[in-house]
């Protein structure tokens, strides 16, 4: 029977160690992960190979010219980053922001949220 | 004149968490003077994600790492001063500030936390032959400008260095429609985090051009274009391989430095390598009761690590207020070049001590070695160690006791 086992080399994007991570799977099946330090290098592997997905981080227009930064509540499909932006880059908060305030709602199968008090 | 306890320069994260952390150990004569119109310091700017994972088991970008420090401080009631500049301060902790509401005023305190963080290497020092047309920023300087103010330096860009806040602000410019055309790297590696490479550039298809550098700027009143060649071993431009590149947009991301101009008219002895103060396990530079933490002390790119350093900084001032910081002993730290720095210099009490370090160069297959005389007190494998990247060694008590110097290296 053929072996249809593949391994990638990846970088853990999680958080700033950047622990090499070597993945072993086959097509859609996660076989081993290694060389994360911890579990969410090992989800993040798993995404990586299966369908990747990234936070986005940017900044809305407020109402008085300014600018708030704001973040996708989850993460979203590596795919679909720029019609991301081009959501938030189509609204205008109204002040006063609180930090966790929903910015945008439903934007590619989660929220805009401020990172940032404003107003 | 005015006089507390404890003095706080800078309220970014260093001097948020170093004032909770001497506010928690009892000291309540404190106040945190702040050049800025509020808290937080370089954090504002930086809105990307990944900070604080390891302190607070989540993912926060910079504004919300900051604002964790910053509902504590309010909570606790720390006395804050803001849009106040401190101008200087003296080895007997006579610390001078301005604001517009006070004019210039004096503080004598008992101790003082240095927390003024870093600042970018001036692009006037860049060597590069051609006009100096608009359209060239520093990283950071870019990075302000397109995240406090809305506001979009160009569509073609080009970025010198591969430090971090370079790394970050490609992606930053692409996904907000901009092209970024390369990141070229003087050196044969990258100065910045392997995430940062991987989802900042790899993510974007940018490309990143190690053992290159700008030779040429085009434009007279706006940038045109660079021209980009290869560097040779001694990093000298080699003849041939130069490449035009047009562009409205050069962003240099060359490093940064401490800020410590104020550490220096105290007459704090600097470190020639970190450019930061030489400092004791408890953070404590070479003047009594002056202590020092986060980018003031030595380059993080671990914010992490920052409020780490900046609490031990916060409990040490804290003990040396209520008398109890007495030297019992004196042990350097030494390095042996593959390693650069370390951070503490010196060991100057008994108990357990992390020690940060970075190394020279990208070493592969070293064992971290820790040798006090002749015995090998610690020792750890570490298959790849890179400057970009701090490391931390925890020395126990034990081991440390009796130790005169210790010498830091990298063996086969
Ligand atoms: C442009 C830039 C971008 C960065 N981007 C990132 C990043 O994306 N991710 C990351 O992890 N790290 C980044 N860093 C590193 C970052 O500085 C640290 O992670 C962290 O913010 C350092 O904290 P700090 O408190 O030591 O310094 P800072 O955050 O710089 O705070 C120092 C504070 O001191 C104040 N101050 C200075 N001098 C005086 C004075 N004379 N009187 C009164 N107040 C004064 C300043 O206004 C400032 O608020 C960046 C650094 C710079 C310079
Ligand atoms: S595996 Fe865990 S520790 Fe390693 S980079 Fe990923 S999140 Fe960070």
């Amino acid at each position: 029977m053929a072996d249809n086992t593949k391994t990638r080399e990846l970088t853990c994007i999680v958080c700033p160690r950047g622990c090499n991570l070597t993945v072993k799977y086959e097509g859609k099946n996660v076989l081993s992960v290694e060389g994360n330090i911890c579990p969410r290098g090992e989800k993040y592997a798993e995404d990586e190979v299966i369908c990747p997905r990234r936070t986005v981080t940017s900044t809305v227009k407020t109402e008085d010219g300014g600018v708030v930064a704001v973040k996708t509540r989850e993460t979203i499909e590596k795919e679909k980053m720029f019609e991301c932006m081009e959501k938030i880059n189509s609204v205008v908060a109204s002040l006063p922001v609180k930090i966790g305030d929903v910015i945008l709602s439903d934007v590619c199968g989660t929220d805009i949220i401020a990172t940032q008090n404003r107003g | 004149m005015l006089t507390k306890e404890l003095v706080i320069i800078g309220g970014g994260p260093a001097g948020m968490s170093a004032a909770i952390a001497a506010y928690e150990d009892g000291i309540r004569d404190l106040l945190i003077i702040e050049r800025d119109d509020s808290l937080g310091g370089i954090l504002q700017q930086c809105i990307h994600n990944g900070f604080g994972l390891h302190r607070f088991g989540e993912e926060l970008t910079g504004p919300e790492y900051a604002w964790r420090y910053e509902k504590r401080v309010r909570e606790l009631n720390i006395p804050v001063m803001l849009s106040t500049m401190v101008l200087d301060i003296t080895e007997d902790k006579v610390v001078t500030a301005t604001n517009s509401s006070e004019g210039i005023f004096q503080i004598k305190a008992k101790a003082i936390i240095l927390a003024m963080g870093c600042r970018e290497r001036p692009k006037g020092a860049l060597n590069i032959a051609g006009h100096r047309p608009s359209g060239i920023y520093s990283a950071g300087m870019a990075q302000k400008l397109v995240n406090m103010k809305g506001f979009m330096p160009g569509k073609n860009v080009v970025i010198l260095g591969s430090g971090d806040i370079g790394l970050i602000m490609a992606r930053r410019m692409t996904l907000e429609g901009a092209k970024v055309h390369a990141v070229c790297e003087l050196m044969p590696y990258s100065g910045g985090l392997a995430r940062n490479i991987e989802q900042c550039l790899n993510d974007f298809d940018i490309p990143l051009k190690l053992s290159h550098t700008v030779v040429n700027i085009h434009g007279k009143e706006r940038l045109e274009g660079v021209t980009i060649a290869k560097v040779d071993e001694r990093r000298r431009p080699v003849e041939g391989t130069e490449e035009f590149i047009a562009c409205d947009t050069l962003l240099l991301s060359v490093g940064l430095i401490p800020e410590n101009e104020l550490t220096k008219s105290a007459g704090v002895t600097l470190d020639r390598v970190t450019g930061g103060a030489l400092v004791d396990q408890n953070r404590q530079t070479e003047i009594e009761g002056i202590f020092s933490c986060g980018n003031v002390l030595h380059v993080h790119d671990l914010v992490d690590y920052v409020s780490e350093e900046a609490e031990i900084a916060g409990r040490g001032a804290a003990a040396y207020i209520r008398g109890e910081l007495v030297p019992t002993k004196n042990t350097t730290i030494k390095t042996d070049g593959k390693i650069r720095y370390t951070v503490p210099e010196r060991i100057t009490s008994d108990g357990d001590v992390s020690v940060y370090f970075r190394v020279s160069d990208v070493f592969r297959d070293k064992k971290v070695t820790v040798r006090s005389g002749d015995t090998i007190i610690y020792q750890k494998k570490h298959l790849k160690l890179a400057p970009g990247e701090m490391e931390c060694v925890k020395l126990t008590a034990d081991k440390l006791r009796g130790a005169n110097e210790l010498v830091f290296g990298l063996e086969d």
